[in-house]
């Protein structure tokens, strides 16, 4: 019988490892497939932001009721994973509580300590799905949540709440067994929670009791090893991709809008001809029309968002009402991202399918109506930059499909003739001077 | 009092201390001309020799850049940076944030390497300099005062204290709007749309935030920004509270009170 167990077990556990490897493969080739950017200047200042951003959730803390009852459930989530340490070595081995006997009275303070976790990840939870379907938080009910996103979203905190519970049900069986003196239960100090569910179970037979704890001790390792595999296909990936995007975040003022040196360079050969390369070649694309024209910078910010709506709560463009929402930009250049890796998937490599970023997923409404006012990049915990892909797209429709509003066009004709956006005479610039010589 | 051109400068072969870049705004917005006038009174007073561009002046190009014209935008880079550096200019001072972020954050790469500030943050030099004093506690003794953080200054380029500080030398009373500071609400007017018609919506930006500035019941809504003075204007009078309350550059504010 345990034998089986035991082997039921490592099949589990290395299906598990087999298919999230494989899916974390799938996700770095999806991301590399974006445009080079080098980002490896200032090192020490990029860990420090990865530890202040992403370990400290510093941003989180611009609303502190939110970012306490998030940091819960991340330490929580984090810490009592330690247990899955015990988890693994009990399912291989066939032992129980091998940590028992060893640690005496320290491993029934830890088992304790992780059990106040669990009640916190667990209230966190519960508070979290009260405030997303009964509060109805703005940002947390915004138009590109219906369907699949929110479904994510309320599955996960689901999937925490169930996983804590088994949890604190296992040790209080297993309490309860030990007080029966099964010879297999080592004897603990009662834990700090589970001790008071006790109760809930003190009727029943040894062997409804084995079943029980059995039973979640199952479901709990089988849910954490379905949830391990579930994060790459969901928002909840921001837990390991926080890191990587934090020390990979922009480094330079909100306001610097990224160079186009090949343009730079046009200019400058239109100007002085001589320093034109006899071999110049125009560049191919201008902006960014599909996932692979941004950088693989942007494509990781795509993977990095767990849609919190931050970005979409402070857009003055959202705030009034329209099309615009910084999350969607996000979430459309994911979604754009993962066809193309199952269009790869199927065929190899990538096949055109008559699809792209810029129109099919994000309208050129949404893009016209930003004001690069950066409240976004402000907002966002994991320091995303959705204003970057903006700007990308926008040079696309200008450079590329000549694609501006009539009023814009007007600007571009004054600045280019009159160097100013109006029209004004250039010789009317100083006329100011007049009033105060 | 007599604005030179840098032009006249290098004929008489002199250098001034500062170029005061006036911008687009600056030079030919009616309204944004009351700024520049009030900042240069001030450059006078205190005996600053300051040159401008004059008609040698261009758009930086940042409207462009940020509607996706970055062609537009680099030539117009690559003409002031011709001109600027062929003065040998060194330290730039302007009253337009987005001129401010574009010469300190985008034109060093493309060869215009210039010490420029804000004039909020040159202001707050010369009060506390002593150079500036405010007379009487300034001419808004007594009234309530807002600020509106603009998103280049701000957000931008994380300037919230300097224009503060101006603020505080003034015997008045400073209350903030609910959004504020890196929080801050755009006026409406980055990113290009201040030239082109709003998309869609419930309602307009600029009246959004001229609401969130007339719910803090201030007489005075200070601002940075030509365009921000602009968009909160009209959404100041979309509310029909022009009489009551007005929307003041800092550097208006500090000219009236000298």
């Amino acid at each position: 019988m345990h034998i089986a167990q035991q082997i039921l077990f490592i099949v589990c556990a290395a299906a598990a490892v087999f298919f999230f490897t494989k899916k974390v493969k799938e996700l770095r080739r999806n991301i590399l497939l974006g445009r080079d950017e080098d980002i490896s200047d200032n090192k020490d200042q990029r860990w420090r932001n990865m530890i202040l951003l992403a370990l400290g959730q510093k941003k989180m803390f611009k609303k502190p009721v939110p970012a306490f009852l998030h940091l819960a459930v991340y330490a929580g989530f984090i810490i009592i994973n330690i247990e899955i340490l015990e988890i693994f070595i009990d399912g291989i081995t066939g032992a129980h509580r091998i940590f028992a006997p060893v640690l005496g009275g320290l491993y029934s303070f830890l088992v304790g300590f992780f059990e106040v976790l669990a009640l916190l990840v667990l209230i966190g939870c519960v508070v979290f799905l009260i405030r997303r379907n009964v509060l109805k938080v703005r940002r947390l009910n915004m138009p590109e949540l219906k369907g699949w996103p929110g479904n994510d979203a309320n599955l996960i905190l689901i999937t925490e709440v169930v996983l804590m519970s088994f949890f604190l049900i296992m040790n209080a069986a297993d309490l309860n067994l030990q007080q029966m003196g099964g010879e297999h239960y080592t004897r603990t100090e009662p834990f700090w929670i589970s001790q008071h569910l006790m109760g809930l179970f003190s009727g029943m037979s040894e062997g409804s009791l084995v079943a029980l704890e059995r039973t979640c001790w199952w479901l709990h390792i089988i849910g954490v090893l379905l949830f391990l595999n579930y994060l790459p296909y969901s928002k909840h990936l921001h837990i390991i991709l926080a890191f990587p995007n934090a020390y990979y975040a922009k480094l330079v003022p909100q306001g610097e809008v990224k160079n186009m040196q090949e343009i730079q360079n046009e200019v400058l050969y239109m100007m002085e001809p001589d320093k034109a390369p006899a071999d110049a070649a125009a560049p191919t694309r201008f902006g960014a029309k599909d996932v692979m024209d941004l950088s693989w910078k942007n494509l990781l910010d795509a993977y990095s968002c767990t849609e919190c709506g931050r970005c979409s709560a402070s857009c003055p463009a959202n705030m009034t009402g329209k099309k615009l929402s910084p999350r969607k930009i996000m979430m459309d250049t994911r979604d754009r991202l993962e066809e193309v890796g199952k269009n790869i998937n199927e065929n190899g490599e990538f096949k055109e399918d008559g699809k792209s970023l810029l129109h099919d997923y994000i309208s050129v409404e949404e893009l016209r109506a930003c004001t690069t006012c950066q409240a976004c990049v402000e907002a966002c915990p994991v320091t995303i930059d959705p204003l970057d892909i903006i700007m990308q797209l926008r040079r696309n429709l200008i450079m590329e499909e000549s694609s501006a509003p009539q009023e814009w066009n007007l600007m571009f004709g004054n600045v280019e003739n009159n160097m100013a956006p109006w029209k004004f005479s250039p010789d009317d610039r100083d006329a100011w001077v007049n009033d105060v010589n | 009092m007599q604005v030179k051109s840098m032009a006249e400068y290098a004929a008489n072969g002199e250098t001034p201390e500062v170029l005061f870049w006036v911008g687009c705004a600056g030079s030919f917005d009616q309204r944004a001309q009351r700024i520049t006038k009030a900042f240069v009174q001030i450059l006078d007073k205190v005996g600053i020799k300051f040159a401008i561009l004059g008609k040698e002046e261009m758009c930086t190009g940042d409207p462009a850049r940020r509607a996706g014209n970055e062609f537009l935008f680099q030539m117009m880079a690559y003409n002031n940076i011709n001109t600027l550096n062929a003065y040998g200019i060194k330290k730039v001072v302007t009253i337009c944030p987005h001129c401010f972020n574009v010469f300190k954050n985008e034109y060093p790469k493309l060869g215009g390497n210039y010490e420029v500030m804000h004039h909020t943050t040159f202001l707050q030099q010369l009060i506390n300099d002593g150079k500036v004093v405010l007379k009487d506690g300034g001419a808004f003794k007594g009234k309530k005062i807002t600020y509106h953080d603009s998103c280049y200054l701000g957000r931008g380029n994380g300037i919230y204290e300097a224009p503060r500080e101006v603020l505080q030398a003034f015997d008045t009373e400073l209350v903030e709007m609910k959004r504020c500071r890196s929080n801050g609400m755009c006026c409406g007017a980055g990113g290009a749309q201040m030239f082109k018609e709003e998309e869609q919506g419930t309602t307009r930006v600029n009246f959004d935030r001229a609401e969130q500035a007339l719910e803090t019941g201030a007489t005075v809504i200070a601002a940075n920004c030509p365009f921000c003075t602009t968009m909160l204007m009209d959404g100041v009078k979309n509310k029909e509270k022009e009489d009551s309350v007005k929307v003041l550059d800092i550097a208006e504010m500090v000219a009236m009170s000298l």
